[in-house]
């Protein structure tokens, strides 16, 4: 089946399976930024920003997304280059898997939420789980990250 | 210095945060076929008939294997150096299977789909055996896990398979019975800790194809591309020039990927059908077919005098390596060698053992090591003792542990796997790190504890660690160094960076001495065509050992464009400065690329290449101490770590950073393993913990403040002074925080993980009494 869509600005129609789910096709289609850690939709690292909602691509249908705007990182590289740099000046960088899914989720965060507290980036953050870098300096990099937004 | 002991960003981080393809999985080839693997529902099991036929009759499928497909031939995959300290116990596919979740046969077909319905009607017969599931039950049971006859050791290591003994050992150091009688205190006890997973975010993932040379190439995520290379080919017997491992980034390691995982596999289907194939482990396979942490029972016995000195450690470890070998005695090994010479003032030491199998999923290598589980066991009972002695944990450690200068006879008996290396500490801080490690958590304060409310106390608990920097005269690192038209450079490594940064610190060694911008050292690690050869990313090796290679390189590379300058500038060699842009000698100049733009267009034309190579004489241990703050609910036995402090003696950090980083995600999987963590089977040996909400992992929830230091330290044999960072931050969090909940309620847990339930039972029961 065929489904319109706007991936990262621009539509798109791509040929769908009823059964696909959104982090297959986006991978078959070669946007391979977005990775999968699980198969329970409990580790986060296949987020993408859906009409600007953070949620695992793992648990959505592809037939789902017809009409709909689909953001992966490449639609928030200007972002996703700055919060590296926070990252890198706080001890974050590490093997990097969840890293493009931390970037989609502190961006739709930033939408909602344009001053969060520390609490406030845990809470919303929580889903996206990280093994490398102990979230100590992912939190300090998130922090300076938006401060400096400001 | 000018990037050394600096906060560089890694080499990658910017282009992995913005998603460029960069993984296994990200560079397979799109038409790759699928390979998937039927794995074992029982524990313990021989395949009497297996039929394929309807399988392979679905259009799209191209293959299916199983143990008749295979020659027998018995291979370890632990992914070490060779020959290999783990017994070869394992085939590629087998008729026995040993853990559930263990492979029984493989399939590949043009699309997952596919594959899913060809493994459906695959039919197996099995002949079900009993299952050993209990470790402590394994020695010279009914059962045998390995009665055939091609499994073997490759040396000695105490391997009885008929007894279910993967490995054993014994070593002692005086006359431990004798010493203990003569002690005025003496303590025992029995701790045990469990399995862990690794858990890394990127699964088990490899392709492989045949290239336009007709070789066989493999993407791996693995940190040992080079051992991969020589398994495939001792195992499949095609030869060594015909396969290239390349390995790309990788997601997370921390030991889970030294061993082999799909390569054997993937390499099959593709050297069979001609065709690329991929394999990725979806989250149930990397919780049931990968390794996991052995899980140990270690009995501790301490002898003191009522002074305060600590004068006989004796230590019996029982390890479940479960259904294969893997690591079985050298972690088990490790768990005295990197732990019972923090104590070195004893006149005895007594360190002896078994690893068994059993039907539990293989165990393997995992930052720590075996350290994580002996440091649990030692620094929970060295509380215990001072506990008894009525002496302050702080300093009965500051009079009994190691100090610069001094060394332990441990050092030369006991290797990993063979015989030991001595050597002294010539650059310990530990005596700092326990000192400003008090002062920064604030121990004074807090020590024992402080009621908070009603219900809540805060307390404190510390431990002290060691471990080493790669494995002497074993672990090598080597490292080439390319000069470029315009003067910028390649460094091609066989290291492999798994995230911990080592590209980047490598890079930054090399960058370094030669005086050039970070941006002028273009990284390539790891191609086994490509860069020099490398035993791979583990024991805490990749700086020290890969370190000492790549500076020894940068060195040379510095020498051999200083005499190519001495010759454009008509002068002599020593005479010719270099300050990493200018060659200047006889107030002529000659920058860098104009020297590299005359090498190679111009006049008396030549590539300069450099390439070294390192061994260690010996393997420093990085020292820390680390303090976990705790409030707990006496109520619910529930607890929070609202600060863990660590102070490190890791050398020169290299890049304080990636330092801290490593330090950081040690600890926080530390925390894990010391609070919930925890691979569970159910009574008929299938795991219940196989996937994320089963299997708990730390999220940020949890982790409130962690405080990380380094003390200044300098280790003369370590690259500018560096020692390693990679394992030892994983070690203290077991022991220092079950020694703040003994602070806290007075009960002592001695099975990991300490979870509110078996805190709240150990006060019940203490309250009965
Ligand atoms: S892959 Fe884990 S949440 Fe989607
Ligand atoms: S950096 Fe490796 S999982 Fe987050």
């Amino acid at each position: 089946m065929k489904v319109t869509f706007i991936l990262n600005h621009q539509e798109e129609t791509w040929d769908v399976h009823p059964n696909d789910y959104l982090l297959d096709s986006l991978r078959t289609h070669h946007i391979v930024s977005v990775k999968r850690g699980c198969d329970t939709t409990s580790c986060g690292v296949c987020t993408v920003l859906l009409n600007g909602k953070a949620v695992p691509s793992c648990s959505i249908l592809s037939a789902s997304i017809d009409g709909k705007e689909v953001v992966t990182v490449e639609g928030i590289a200007k972002e996703a280059e700055r919060l590296s740099e926070f990252m890198g000046h706080n001890g974050a960088d590490q093997c990097g898997y969840c890293n493009p899914s931390l970037a989609l989720s502190v961006h739709a965060l930033q939408q909602e939420n344009p001053h969060p507290s520390d609490a406030d980036i845990r809470a919303f953050l929580v889903g996206n789980l990280c093994r490398c870098t102990g979230y100590h300096g992912q939190q300090e990099a998130i922090l300076h990250y938006l401060e400096d937004d400001q | 210095m000018k990037l050394i002991k600096q906060p560089i960003p890694s080499v990658d981080g910017k282009g992995l945060m913005m998603g460029r393809p960069a993984y296994t999985d990200d560079l397979a080839e799109p038409n790759s076929l699928i390979v998937k693997v039927l794995r074992s529902p029982h524990p313990h099991a021989k395949i009497v008939h297996i039929n394929t036929d309807k399988a392979l009759s679905i259009p799209g499928v191209e293959l299916v294997l199983t143990y008749k497909d295979f020659k027998r031939i018995p291979f370890t995959r632990a992914g070490q150096g060779y020959p290999e300290p783990s017994p070869h116990d394992k085939f590629v596919l087998d008729q026995y299977v040993r853990h559930v979740g263990d492979e029984v046969a493989c399939v590949a077909a043009k699309t997952e789909a596919l594959c899913d319905q060809a493994l459906d009607v695959l039919e197996v017969e099995y002949d079900i055996l009993q299952p050993v599931l209990d470790f402590e039950q394994a020695i010279d049971h009914d059962v045998v896990l390995h009665p055939e006859d091609e499994v073997h050791e490759m040396f000695p290591i105490g391997y009885e398979p008929k007894r279910n003994i993967a490995a054993s050992y014994h070593m002692e150091v005086g006359d431990v019975e004798a010493e203990l009688k003569k002690c005025d205190v003496v303590i025992n006890e029995t701790f045990y800790t469990q399995a862990q997973m690794h858990a890394m975010m990127e699964p088990h993932t490899v392709n492989a194809r045949i290239d336009f040379q007709n070789r066989l190439v493999l993407y791996s995520a693995t940190q040992t591309p080079f051992h991969v290379r020589r398994i495939i080919s001792q195992t499949l017997e095609v030869p060594l020039s015909k396969i290239r491992v390349i390995k790309p980034r990788v997601g997370g390691g921390f030991g889970g990927k030294q061993s082999l995982h799909g390569e054997m596999l993937v390499s099959a289907v593709t050297l069979r059908t001609g065709k690329p194939a991929k394999m990725v482990y979806t989250r149930k396979e990397v919780f049931e077919a990968s390794p996991t942490r052995h899980k140990m029972r270690i009995k501790m016995t301490l002898g003191a005098d009522k002074d305060g000195t600590l004068r006989a450690i004796d230590c019996h470890v029982l390890s479940d390596t479960g259904a294969y070998g893997e690591h079985a005695l050298t972690v088990f090994m490790v768990a005295g060698s990197k732990v019972l010479p923090l104590y070195n003032k004893v006149n005895s030491v007594r360190f002896y053992g078994d690893v068994v199998y059993t039907n539990h999923n293989a165990a393997g290598a995992f930052r720590g090591y075996g350290a994580i589980q002996g440091n649990f066991a030692l620094e929970s009972a060295i509380d215990i003792l001072c506990e008894k002695l009525g002496i302050d944990p702080l300093e009965f450690r500051d009079n009994n542990m190691m100090k610069e200068g001094e060394t332990s006879p441990i050092f030369a008996i006991m290797g990993e796997g063979t015989e030991g290396t001595a050597m002294t500490m010539d650059s310990c801080k530990l005596e700092y790190c326990l000192h400003r490690g008090r002062e920064v958590s604030k121990w004074n304060e807090i020590y024992p504890y402080q009621q908070i409310s009603p219900t809540k106390r805060r307390a404190i608990g510390m431990a002290i660690a060691m471990q080493g920097s790669g494995i002497p005269y074993i672990d090598m690192g080597s490292a080439t160094i390319k000069l470029n038209d315009d003067g910028f450079f390649n460094l091609l490594i066989g290291a492999t960076d798994i995230g911990q940064g080592s590209d980047t610190v490598l890079a930054q060694i090399a960058a370094e001495v030669l005086g050039c911008d970070m941006d002028h050292m273009i990284v390539y690690s790891s191609d086994s065509d490509l860069t020099p050869f490398d035993t791979g990313a583990y024991a805490s090796s990749t700086t020290y050992v890969s370190g000492n290679a790549v500076y020894k390189a940068a060195m040379k590379m510095k020498q051999m464009m200083i005499e190519e300058a001495a010759k454009r500038l008509d002068a002599d060699v020593d005479d010719v400065e270099f300050d990493g842009t200018m060659f200047i000698a006889n107030t002529q100049s000659l920058t860098i690329n104009e020297l590299a733009n005359r090498l190679y267009y111009n006049d008396d034309q030549r590539q300069l290449m450099a390439t070294s190579s390192y061994v260690g004489h010996k393997s420093p241990p990085p020292f820390m101490t680390g303090y976990a703050d705790i409030t707990i609910d006496i109520e619910t036995g529930e607890y929070d770590i609202n600060n863990y402090t660590s102070i490190v003696d890791c050398g020169t950090p290299l890049n304080t950073m990636l330092a801290r980083g490593q330090v950081e995600g040690g600890i926080v999987q530390g925390i894990g393993m010391a609070s919930y963590e925890d691979v569970k089977y159910s009574k008929s040996g299938r795991l219940i913990t196989n996937d994320f909400v089963s299997y708990l992992i730390p999220t940020r929830h949890e982790i409130k403040n962690l405080t990380t230091e380094f003390a200044e330290s300098y280790e003369e044999t370590g690259p500018f002074g560096a020692k390693s960072v990679g394992e030892i931050g994983i070690d203290t969090p077991p022991a220092a925080i079950a020694n703040a909940i003994y602070n806290a309620v007075g009960v002592r847990i001695t099975e990991l993980p300490i979870t509110p339930e078996k805190i709240r039972l150990a006060m019940l029961r203490k309250d009965e009494q």
